[in-house]
C-alpha cells in the first residue's frame, strides 16, 4: 500500500489469563480510508479496538496512532489523543441520564468552550446527518437499537474526529438500518475525508464499503487484501469465512469427545 | 508422593495464601480509585453535578432516615419511661434521649439507613452504566469517569450523611418529646433543661459529627467502588448490590465500636 498509515500495529501479543488472544498481529490502516477487520466470534477484534483506543495495553508490541505510541503515552496525552478518535459501541453506550440532545452535545461541552447557540447548531447537524433530527428530546431508552446506534454515531463524530472506530456496527439492525448505517459510515468516510476502522463480521455489508481488509484468526492475521482479492483467495481459512460455511477449519462443534462414546458410554454406565 | 491429608492442607494453605493476596489487591485497588477521584479542582460543572447527586443521594433519602429518626425517638422514650420510672428518675428522659441518639443511634442508623437506600443505588447505577459501555465509551470521548461519574457521587455522599445525621437527631428528640412529655406526662422543662444541662455539644453533638462523616466516607466508597469494580452481568450487578449493603453495615458497625472505644471508652 502507498497510502499514508495512520495506526500502525507491530508485533502485538495479548492474552487474558491463560487464554492467548493475539500471537504477533501486524497491521497497517491507511488514512482516510475505510479498514474493515474481519473474523469469526472470539478472535478479538473488539480487543483490538480496546488496544488502539489505549484501553488495554498489549503484552509485546507496539500501537502507534498518527506517531504516537498508545501505550506510552501519560494518562493527560491519552485523553488528548481520543479526542481525535470517536467510537461506536456496539450497544451504543449512551448517557442514560441524558437525552439524545444533550448525549450528542457532550463531547462539545467537554471539550470545548462554545457558546450554546453554537452548540445547538452543530448538535442539530450531526442529527441531521444522521436522520434524527427529530428524536432530539427522546431519551435513549425511548430509541431503537438502530436509533441509538445512529445516535451513537452522530456523538461520535461531535468533534469531528479524524479516526472513527466502528465495534460491530451491523449487528442486530433490521435490513433498512442496516441499509442506512452502510450508506452512513461511507458518506461519513468521504464527506469529513475520515480514518474509519470496521470490526464486523458481516461479511456483505463490509466488503461493500471496506477499501481494504484484514481477516484475524487464531490469534493472527490469516489474510488482508482489497475486497476482491479476499473474495478470490482460495485458503480454506478465509473461503469458510468469505462464503460462510457452516463447517471447515473453523469446527462446527466445540472439542468433544466422539458422539458415540459419549453416549454409549452413558448407556454402559447407566446399565451398570 | 504427598499424602492425601498433606494434599488437602497444602491446598488449603495455598487457597487460603491466594484469598489473602485477592483481598490485599482489592483494597489496593480501592485505595488507589479513591485517590484519583476525590482530587481535582470542582469545576463550574462539576458543582451542578454534585448538586445533582445531593439530590439523588441527600433528598431522596431524607424521607426515610426522618420517618425512622421519628419512629426511634418514640421507641427511646417509651423504653426509658417504663425504666426510669421505677428509680424516680423520669425527668432524665430527654438526657437519655439525646444522648443515645446523639452519640449512637444516629450516626449508626443513619448510615445503616444510607447504605441501604442510597448506597445500592449507586452501585446499581454505576455497574449499569459500566455493563452498558456508558463509563468506557466516557474514557473514549476523552473525559475521565473518575472525574465526570465517580467523585461527584462520592462528595454527595460524604456531605449527605451527616446532614441527614443532624436531621435524625432533631426528629428522635422531637419524637422522644411527643411520647414523653406529651403522651406520658414527664414534665416538659425537666426533659429540655436536662438534657441542655447534660449534652456537651463538643464531646457529644461533635463526636457523633465525627462518627457520621467516617460512616459517610467509608458507606460511599464502598458503594462506589463495588459498582466500578463489579463484573459487568446482570448477575455481577446483583453480587455487588448486596456486598455494599453488607460490607457497609458491617464496616458501619465494626467502626462504631472502634470509634466509641476512641472517644468515650477512655482509650
Amino acid at each position: 500500500m502507498t497510502d499514508v498509515p495512520f495506526i500502525e500495529i507491530h508485533d502485538v501479543h495479548f492474552s487474558r489469563g491463560s487464554h492467548e488472544i493475539f500471537r504477533g498481529i501486524d497491521m497497517i490502516i491507511p488514512q482516510g480510508k475505510v479498514t474493515a477487520i474481519m473474523g469469526p466470534s472470539g478472535t478479538g477484534k473488539t480487543t483490538l479496538l480496546k488496544l488502539i483506543g489505549g484501553q488495554l495495553t498489549p503484552d509485546r508490541g507496539r500501537i502507534l496512532v498518527d506517531g504516537q505510541d498508545v501505550q506510552r503515552l501519560s494518562r493527560k496525552a491519552l485523553f488528548a489523543l481520543r479526542k481525535r478518535m470517536g467510537m461506536l459501541f456496539q450497544s451504543g453506550a449512551l448517557f442514560s441520564d441524558l437525552d439524545v440532545f444533550e448525549n450528542v452535545a457532550f463531547p462539545l461541552r467537554v471539550h470545548t468552550d462554545l457558546p450554546d447557540a453554537m452548540i445547538r447548531d452543530l448538535v442539530l447537524l450531526k442529527l441531521q446527518a444522521v436522520g434524527l433530527r427529530g428524536a432530539r428530546h427522546l431519551t435513549p431508552a425511548e430509541l431503537s437499537g438502530g436509533m441509538a446506534r445512529r445516535v451513537a454515531l452522530a456523538r461520535a463524530i461531535a468533534l469531528d474526529p479524524e479516526l472513527i472506530l466502528y465495534d460491530e456496527p451491523f449487528v442486530g439492525q433490521d435490513p433498512i438500518s442496516m441499509g442506512v448505517l452502510v450508506q452512513l459510515i461511507k458518506r461519513l468516510n468521504e464527506a469529513l475525508k475520515l480514518t474509519s476502522v470496521v470490526v464486523s463480521h458481516d461479511i456483505k455489508e463490509t466488503l461493500s464499503i471496506a477499501d481494504y481488509l484484514y481477516l484475524l484468526a487464531d490469534g493472527q492475521v490469516v489474510a488482508e487484501g482489497t475486497p476482491d482479492t479476499l473474495n478470490a483467495n482460495q485458503d480454506p481459512r478465509v473461503s469458510q469465512f468469505v462464503h460462510g460455511e457452516p463447517d471447515g477449519p473453523v469446527p462446527f462443534h466445540y472439542p468433544a469427545e466422539t458422539l458415540y462414546s459419549d453416549i454409549l458410554g452413558a448407556t454402559a454406565t447407566r446399565a451398570r | 508422593m504427598q499424602s492425601k491429608f498433606e494434599q488437602g492442607v497444602v491446598g488449603r494453605i495455598v487457597r487460603l495464601g491466594r484469598k489473602g493476596c485477592d483481598v490485599m489487591e482489592a483494597l489496593g485497588r480501592a485505595g488507589l480509585f479513591l485517590g484519583q477521584s476525590v482530587v481535582g479542582v470542582p469545576s463550574r460543572e462539576g458543582w451542578y453535578l454534585w448538586l445533582r447527586q445531593m439530590h439523588f443521594v441527600g433528598v431522596l433519602s431524607l424521607a426515610i432516615v426522618i420517618v425512622s429518626g421519628l419512629f426511634i425517638g418514640m421507641v427511646l422514650a417509651l423504653q426509658g419511661y417504663t425504666i426510669l420510672v421505677d428509680f424516680g428518675a423520669e425527668q432524665a428522659l430527654g438526657q437519655m434521649v439525646a444522648l443515645s441518639l446523639l452519640r449512637e443511634l444516629a450516626p449508626v442508623v443513619a448510615a445503616l439507613l444510607f447504605a441501604g437506600r442510597a448506597g445500592s443505588a449507586l452501585t446499581a447505577e454505576i455497574g449499569l452504566m459500566k455493563a452498558t459501555e456508558q463509563l468506557t465509551s466516557m474514557e473514549m470521548i476523552g473525559v475521565d469517569p473518575l472525574r465526570r461519574v465517580i467523585a461527584p457521587r462520592l462528595w454527595a455522599g460524604f456531605v449527605a450523611l451527616p446532614i441527614l445525621t443532624v436531621g435524625f437527631s432533631v426528629v428522635g428528640i422531637w419524637g422522644g418529646y411527643l411520647v414523653g412529655v406529651q403522651w406520658l406526662g414527664v414534665f416538659e422543662g425537666s426533659y429540655w433543661s436536662n438534657m441542655q444541662a447534660s449534652v456537651s455539644f463538643m464531646n457529644d453533638v461533635g463526636n457523633g459529627m465525627i462518627k457520621s462523616l467516617v460512616f459517610a466516607i467509608v458507606v460511599t466508597w464502598i458503594a462506589v467502588f463495588q459498582g466500578y469494580d463489579l463484573v459487568p452481568t446482570s448477575e455481577g450487578i446483583s453480587r455487588a448490590t448486596t456486598r455494599t449493603v453488607v460490607y457497609s453495615s458491617l464496616a458501619v458497625l465494626g467502626l462504631d465500636f472502634v470509634l466509641t472505644a476512641v472517644m468515650f471508652g477512655g482509650l
